[in-house]
């Protein structure tokens, strides 16, 4: 059985050791450091740490400022809060001028759960991924997040990474080699292939269990790096497979769907089913049963495996 | 210093004609603000802030924010004067392929630190060089002008809090109180007086001046250095189009520049004979 860790907690973690090797390294946090983990950070680290508390918008101009004189700023806050409140101050002041701040935002999705719509995430993939210079990554798992947050650290430029708030199973090994801007085969497959980021990949994977069963051979492919997309492992997939679902805990519109139709409308097209939330705000809930009540589940994709195929054959 | 205030005076007046001149040949871009700000710029530029035109990245230096970016020809004819790129630069304002953008960008122009242009975030990137640069030990200072309209945004309060907040008193910000924006008299569009009573409330020192008299700005400079525990905040009272009486005081300059036939006029109000 796989363990489950929550990607924020792999975050914290990794920023706190990164700051014991890179003295540059600064934090912020707006009042919600106990969430996002930064805290782990802030308590090594004090003096390195900066709440600036409920106001986003100087959080992310800050950073920007903090860059400018040579430091490594992680920002973060929830998802919505990050990106969504400070879009234009992430789009004016870190960049354009290419700056040097790392955007980890967590509780991105429906799966932030009873808190509501007002604070799940639908939109912000689709609103970073429309700026140029940003790099967006939503890791899997754990693993994929402690190395992804090390890769943005070593990489100069903004970075976006967005994370999620409970626990998710690990799908990587110790052995993975995370590389920014490519995506990973995890299970091969003929007849259709199913390309997935962060929580939903492991939906993918257990759909593709079930597609087996029917007789149906899906390739799952992982896409961390939503920007820049790794065309090639797609394109290949498109070609090879013939169809494609698509499948991320984020609006239809925009982010990993929105980036696999576009390339594959210009280079290979294919049917395609974009499964995610369908332009529809968030609610109240139960991760689990938000994730069911949205269609973001294994059964949603096997559904969509099946509609893809039927317009592969006709 | 009598010698001191002259040269920065006659300093501001060559910067006011090459304003002029520039926003003349790119026919674009914003005469009013520039010319409103230009003293307390040529007070950092060429007196205040410690600075070395042949390596702008030298880690010591002080640093300056335009924040209300949109008078970068006041900006870039202190850096062209100060030796950070070629004078004859200043006639490729805004065209296609120039290192001197429309707003300062600190990816095309050496000397200029971060992007502005979007009104209220300047700010904010101060403060952010404020903590780094603290972090790194040092003396250095962080300068930031201001519009009047620009604190109608609610994220320059958002850094005024902050600034205080963390005590940064290696930051002093300047307010080009011009009392005018596009839509007219700040007063009528939306009223942000009183200024200085604002910052002070916020945990800010406050001073307020004569934006247009160097000896004033200069002795208000040196007392912000020496403001311990708060940022310091000097309001100096200006106004836009000052140099070219015909500019003078008119919201209609804002973002607009000298006409043909304006132009000897305004250079002749500037004791310019060319």
């Amino acid at each position: 059985m796989s363990t489950m860790v929550a990607t924020r907690d792999a975050y914290g973690e990794t920023l706190a050791e990164l700051g014991g090797e890179n003295a540059e390294i600064v934090a912020l946090d707006a009042d919600l450091s106990g969430s996002t983990k930064t805290s782990l950070f802030a308590k090594k680290f004090p003096e390195r740490f900066f709440n600036m508390g409920i106001a986003e918008a100087n959080m992310m101009g800050t950073a920007a400022g903090l860059a400018a004189v040579g430091k490594v700023p992680f920002v973060s806050t929830f998802a919505i809060f990050a990106v969504g409140r400070a879009w234009e101050q992430m789009r004016q002041s870190v960049a354009y001028p290419k700056a040097n701040v790392k955007i980890v935002a967590t509780h991105g999705g429906v799966t932030v759960g009873e808190d509501g719509g007002s604070h799940q995430s639908v939109e912000d993939i689709a609103i970073v991924r429309a700026v140029p210079n940003m790099t967006v990554i939503v890791p899997a798992d754990g693993v994929e997040t402690k190395a992804a947050i090390r890769a943005a650290a070593n990489h100069k430029g903004p970075f976006y990474i967005r994370l999620g708030r409970n626990k998710v199973p690990t799908i990587f090994g110790d052995d993975y080699r995370f590389e920014i801007g490519k995506g990973c085969q995890m299970a091969p497959g003929s007849d259709l292939t199913i390309v997935s980021t962060g929580l939903m990949t492991a939906q993918a994977l257990a759909a593709a269990k079930l597609l087996q069963k029917e007789g149906v051979s899906a390739r799952v492919v992982h896409i961390a790096t939503i920007k820049p997309l790794d065309q090639e492992i797609i394109l290949e997939a498109a070609m090879e497979t013939g169809a494609v679902v698509t499948a991320e805990e984020h609006s239809v519109i925009g982010g990993l769907g929105g980036a696999v139709a576009e390339f594959l409308g210009e280079s290979c097209p294919v049917p395609i089913k974009r499964v995610g939330i369908r332009d529809r705000f968030g609610t109240s809930g139960k991760a689990e049963e938000l994730l069911k009540y949205f269609g973001l589940l294994a059964e949603d994709l096997v559904e969509a495996a099946r509609e893809v195929l039927s317009r592969k054959r006709s | 210093m009598k010698e001191t205030i002259a040269k920065l005076e006659d300093k501001a007046r060559e910067l006011r004609i090459d304003i002029v001149r520039t926003l003349h040949k790119s026919q674009s871009g914003h005469t009013g603000g520039s010319l409103s700000a230009i003293d307390m710029i040529t007070a950092l530029y060429f007196h205040k802030m410690r600075h070395d035109p042949e390596d702008p990245a030298w880690e010591e230096r002080d640093r300056f924010v335009l924040c209300k970016g949109h008078a970068a020809p006041a900006q870039y004819v202190a850096l062209a004067h100060a030796g950070y790129f070629p004078r004859e630069d200043l006639m490729m304002l805004r065209r296609l392929g120039s290192h001197l953008q429309g707003h300062p960008d600190s990816k095309s122009t050496p000397g200029v630190e971060v992007c502005t242009g979007s009104l209220g975030q300047g700010l904010s990137m101060a403060n952010g060089m404020a903590l780094g640069l603290r972090l790194n030990g040092g003396a250095s200072r962080v300068y930031a002008l201001l519009g009047d309209g620009e604190l109608q945004e609610g994220q320059v309060w958002e850094a005024a809090m902050a600034a205080a907040h963390y005590k940064m008193d290696n930051l002093c910000a300047l307010v080009d109180a011009n009392s005018l924006q596009i839509d007219g008299e700040v007063a009528k569009v939306m009223g942000v007086a009183p200024i200085a009573h604002k910052f002070k409330s916020f945990g800010w020192h406050a001073l307020e001046i004569d934006g247009h008299d160097m000896a004033a700005i200069l002795a208000a400079l040196d007392h912000a250095q020496t403001v311990k525990g708060q940022p310091t905040v000097i309001v100096a009272n200006t106004v836009k189009g000052k140099g070219v009486s015909f500019f003078e005081n008119k919201a209609s300059y804002h973002g607009v520049p000298p006409s043909d036939e304006e132009l000897p006029k305004a250079l002749e109000c500037l004791g310019c004979m060319e």
